[in-house]
């Protein structure tokens, strides 16, 4: 991968702790975030390597600079405070992280895929994801009355679902499931992640050298026109923005309905709240923490900040979604929320490709949990379960459940 | 209610076609918006509504 990638995760430990440990509850935002509220939608920062930036918790802010595009995504042309790389002056991006691309070479790419992500094709998906997770939820209980939900449910779903996507063959997929796991897991040994990273990408190599000799009717086979480098990008993008982000929505989501019991109970009677519910745990959970920035090309003003060319901008998501001007009681997970439009998947041209494919992934797979083991509960003091403070993507290393 | 689309702007986030189905949907090869319904009927203008205010890439206008 491009070094372009690894920005959100410099980002991620230049902010101040406070802002990304959540010390008190797990499902609420950072102390840093909820002890600045009053502050205003607009705030200054300073980063741990001196740089200033600047913080958006407001929605309507958060959307407006997400939905202008002179507040810029690329970061080869417009490298931010977190990087140390120069600004470079390039043609034509070669590679395939659009997700750090500006229009119109992000558009190019990424109307490529969209066909591939509609609703009805996420729905026609529906099934196939359900004989995943009641499999997988059957296998939990001929093992006994006790998992760990993260590797028995919450990662395989994303990852085998991934595969019938990429048109990944049966065969390999223990190979391919086997190395997103570690490469994923931070609390693997860093030579075993990143060995595994490296099998990832001669995973996708080969993946693609398989579908030129063979294509099928998978998302590879139909993008065949794009060089080999570029296609194994838009791959390895996929699969760490739909593997790790669903995983941890399924495993922290199922944590906060079991604490909250009087929720949980109301789902359970009620099945049709599923949808309004999914989009509740999107907006309460914000998992992905402090991932989405963008850098300003112009002096420009959001709300009334101006922020200066090259300014950091990062916005707040967690706090974005609490934002008390559009929600009542924000802090408060309620199943029934009529829906507002949070900002979960982002907002603008780079709102998230995968997101109806997550909203499917989450239906089904938190439905069939609930409903399926009636008696689910955690297996251990809820304060002991670990989290994923220092990860960019917020959740739950484990979460161990009885249904005895 | 008159419902209009800019398909330049569409970014095939599915939120209309998800929201308000009766009225919106996507487009097989790139996903982006088509208008079934430009003039729906008063049972649908809340969604539609909440459908405009969803799309991420203000594609939808209404009038």
């Amino acid at each position: 991968m491009t070094s372009a990638a690894q920005t959100p995760t410099e980002l991620r430990r230049l902010l101040p702790a406070d802002l990304v440990e959540r010390a008190g509850c797990p499902f609420d935002p950072p102390a840093g975030l909820t002890g600045r509220r009053g502050q205003g939608p607009v705030q200054p920062l300073r980063l741990a390597n001196g740089a200033d930036a600047w913080l958006v918790t407001g929605l309507d802010e958060a959307r407006a600079v997400l939905a202008d595009t002179r507040f810029s995504s690329d970061r080869v042309r417009h490298p931010d405070a977190t990087t140390d790389a120069e600004p470079r002056q390039v043609e034509t991006r070669d590679d395939g992280m659009f997700v750090f691309m500006d229009p119109p070479e992000h558009t190019r790419l990424r109307k490529l895929l969209t066909g591939q992500f509609t609703v009805r094709r996420m729905r026609a998906l529906e099934d196939r994801i359900r004989e995943i997770a009641v499999e997988h939820i059957e296998a939990m209980k001929a093992a006994g009355a006790e998992a760990d939900l993260v590797p028995a449910y919450a990662l395989p779903i994303p990852s085998l679902v991934i595969c019938e996507l990429l048109g990944v063959d049966y065969a390999d997929r223990d190979r391919f499931q086997r190395n997103t796991a570690v490469a994923l897991d931070s609390t693997s040994p860093p030579d075993e992640r990143a060995r595994a990273g490296l099998g990832l990408y001669t995973f996708m190599g080969e993946l693609v050298a398989a579908k030129r000799a063979a294509p099928g009717d998978d998302l590879i086979s139909g993008l065949l026109d794009l060089p080999d480098n570029q296609l194994v990008d838009i791959a390895l993008v996929l699969l760490g923005a739909g593997h790790e982000t669903t995983a941890n929505m399924l495993a922290l989501g199922t944590f906060a309905l079991l604490e909250n019991p009087g929720e949980l109970a109301r789902l359970r009677a009620d099945p049709a709240l599923l949808d309004t519910a999914i989009e509740e745990l999107l907006r309460f959970l914000s998992i992905v923490q402090m991932g989405v920035s963008r850098v300003a090309t112009e002096d420009l003003t959001i709300g009334d900040v101006t922020v200066p060319a090259g300014a950091t901008v990062i916005i707040a998501t967690p706090e974005v979604n609490r934002d008390p001007a559009h929600w009542d009681h924000p802090d408060r997970l309620d199943l029934s929320r009529p829906r507002v439009s949070h900002l979960a998947f982002g907002h603008g041209v780079h709102q998230c490709l995968g997101q109806q494919l997550a909203r499917v992934e989450m239906k089904v797979g938190l439905g069939e949990l609930i409903t399926r083991l009636p008696e689910l509960r955690l297996a251990v003091p809820a304060d002991q379960v670990p989290l994923r403070e220092e990860m960019l993507v917020f959740g739950v290393h484990s979460l161990p459940v009885t249904w005895s | 209610m008159i419902v209009t689309v800019d398909r330049e702007r569409c970014c095939s986030s599915g939120q209309c076609a998800l929201i308000a189905p009766e009225v919106f949907d996507q487009d097989e090869h790139d996903g982006t918006v088509l208008l079934l319904r430009p003039e729906p009927g008063p049972e649908l203008h809340a969604a539609v509504e909440d459908a405009a205010d969803h799309c991420p890439c203000s594609a939808i206008s209404l009038s």
